[in-house]
């Protein structure tokens, strides 16, 4: 009786479709590819994609629970990765100098865009848009004045290579994973433990009671905004410390790959509803179908319609077991 | 009758050009439903507006407890103890009971910056507030609002409204979008809250579910006052002859029989 009706519980959670979904790719990978992706060196691989990622979604998927959208973090990679390559590389100033720099322009870019959004009333996804496109034109622009090339070397050292961009565990575990662990933690915590959590839940599910109830709708709008672009701006600086140069293009993968996170991991498109360790789950499951790829026989050309799939089973799957939450109550004495 | 606590003093609202409302006399009393019925465009739900802070009155005063008073934001009506609950209950769908009901004001246990939100205690007041009211089917504050019957989430917002210090409630249509039975919960819960001292606005053009609970009646027509009278000094047909703007249903009945009449009992096609 315990078990069915904690399983029961399981599925009316928003993490339910991602957590069954990243069973069913573990299943799927587990068969056509072996076992070898889920050994350390395949493990390796796919946590490292999830771990970039993840940094990235979990802000984005807040917002998008928040009931808004944030589309510019594609160009935020590439400008966090830019500025400290330029500063540190370029210039040779001291790195800790261009990580300041790197972090602030995202701090600076999220709270233009979140200025934006409530002042506007203009949807966050054409606000978003026209800022990609504008940091886009600002990161080739300035480079190619500053640098007359495209790509910037860094050479990086010390504890800022440590701490920022560098290999552990046998050199095939990016410290991005770490990252990515702990800043997960702080978010279950904020979102699920914390009040601002609620805040953000209500602010997805009626904007306007949320503001009558006395919640700083505004302040938190501009808050998930710079959460947002700064996170993307620190993944793009970490990849850049890691690889030890630094593109203007790239980055544009981020938008969708976050927002299929976020989808896969439950979280209502329109807002409301989702948790973040459905995020955390379906960022892995992404990972792990865009990585298991190469361990299968398939041709990797396959992975784009399996994600495809996929998605749009997890919503199916999610809008079922947000049906079942909704109608769900208890049961006259069973408590 | 319990004493005045909001008035209405010779409001006049306009929009640019368009005066939406002339001359508002109202007085709102503690234990006391007061039914502001109107057909659609009457002027209803600008009242609503003015007294829940969203727009200020053009000319005329507000007053509570006698005190001119003028609300800038509706968290500032919030504050002097007006709540309004709208026709949906103003509630969020995808939340539990118990988060829902403590928005804004969620109770935490622990300190410092590791506060946690107090998800027994938020449950267990949100449960046995709307329980007060009555309703006894909702006993799990994990449930989801979107969950609950129309007239649940009405009584779930009243009883949150309550709990939250309101002297005054403002029924935006609550039972429109009701069924018989959860209209005749609402209306009880509307009685329950006259019971316990708050002055009731309740905004409806269902004349039935107005004249089970009203106490005192006001008709707005074209943003005016038409008629403002007591319990029982007018019949249901008087009242919604006065809605339909003084053209009487009567009147209407018999133009539709002529018309039968001389068509071979056709009804008039709808234009």
């Amino acid at each position: 009786m315990t078990i069915i009706s904690s399983i029961g519980g399981l599925l009316r959670r928003p993490e339910a479709g991602a957590f069954l979904g990243l069973s069913a790719v573990l299943i799927f990978f587990g068969i056509f590819g072996g076992v070898t992706f889920l050994q350390p060196a395949g493990m390796a691989s796919w946590m490292n994609v999830a771990a970039n990622l993840g940094v990235i979604a979990i802000p984005v998927g807040l917002l998008m629970i928040a009931g808004e959208l944030d589309i510019s973090v594609g160009a935020m990679v590439p400008f966090g990765a830019m500025t400290v390559a330029v500063i540190s590389g370029h210039f040779g100033l001291p790195i800790w100098l261009g990580v300041a720099a790197s972090l602030s322009f995202g701090v600076l870019i999220g709270l233009i865009n979140g200025y934006m959004v409530i002042r506007t009333a203009v949807p966050s996804l054409i606000v978003t848009l026209g800022s990609l496109f504008a940091v886009q034109g600002v990161v080739l622009g300035l480079t190619v004045l500053i640098t007359k090339s495209t790509s910037v070397a860094l050479t990086v050292e010390g504890p800022a290579k440590t701490i920022f961009g560098d290999f552990f565990f046998g050199g095939q575990v990016q410290v991005m994973v770490i990252w990515w662990l702990a800043i997960t933690a702080a978010y279950i915590f904020f979102v699920h433990f914390s009040r601002f959590g609620n805040w953000i839940f209500a602010m997805g599910g009626d904007k306007v009671s949320a503001r009558n109830a006395g919640i700083p709708t505004e302040r938190m709008t501009i808050l998930l905004f710079v959460l947002s672009s700064t996170s993307a701006a620190f993944v793009g600086m970490c990849q850049a410390i890691l690889y030890n140069s630094a593109q203007v293009a790239g980055g544009q993968s981020f938008i969708f790959n976050a927002i299929i996170s976020v989808v896969v991991g439950g979280v209502l498109l329109t807002g409301g509803f989702g948790s973040i360790i459905g995020i955390f789950f379906g960022t892995i499951t992404f990972a792990i179908v865009n990585q298991g790829i190469y361990y299968t026989d398939f041709d990797r050309n396959w992975s784009s319609l399996i994600i495809g799939v996929l998605l749009l089973l997890a919503v199916l799957m999610n809008n079922t077991f947000r049906k079942m939450a909704l109608a769900y109550a208890p049961k006259k004495g069973a408590k | 009758m319990g004493e005045t606590i909001l008035s209405l003093k010779n409001i006049n609202k306009s929009f640019g050009p368009i005066d939406v409302l002339h001359d508002i006399n109202l007085d709102v009393r503690a234990g006391e439903v007061l039914c502001l019925l109107g057909d659609n465009g009457a002027g209803k739900s600008t009242v609503i507006r003015l007294l829940s802070g969203v727009h200020k009155p053009t000319t005329g005063t507000m007053e509570i407890d006698g005190k001119a008073v003028s609300f800038k934001s509706p968290r500032d009506a919030s504050d002097a103890g007006i709540a309004t609950v709208h026709q949906f209950g103003g509630t969020f769908p995808l939340m539990s009971i118990g988060r829902s009901f403590f928005v804004g004001v969620e109770p935490t246990k622990g300190f410092g910056p590791f506060k946690i939100y107090d998800r027994k205690k938020a449950n267990a007041i949100a449960v046995q507030a709307v329980q007060s009211f009555g309703i006894t089917r909702i006993d799990d504050g994990d449930r989801l609002v979107g969950g609950l019957s129309g007239g649940e989430r009405q009584s779930l917002a009243i009883a949150r409204a309550v709990h939250f210090g309101a002297r005054v409630l403002i029924l935006d249509e609550p039972t429109a979008a009701l069924g018989v039975k959860q209209a005749a919960h609402v209306l009880r819960i509307v009685n329950e809250a006259k019971r316990r001292g708050l002055a009731v606005i309740f905004i409806t053009h269902q004349v039935m579910h107005a004249m089970a609970v009203g106490d005192h009646f006001a008709v707005l027509i074209r943003g005016a006052i038409a008629a403002d009278f007591r319990k029982g000094e007018k019949t249901r047909e008087e009242i919604t002859d006065l809605m339909a703007g003084g053209e009487t249903m009567a009147d209407l009945e018999a133009q539709i029989e002529t018309y039968m009449e001389r068509h071979d009992g056709h009804p008039p096609q709808p234009a």
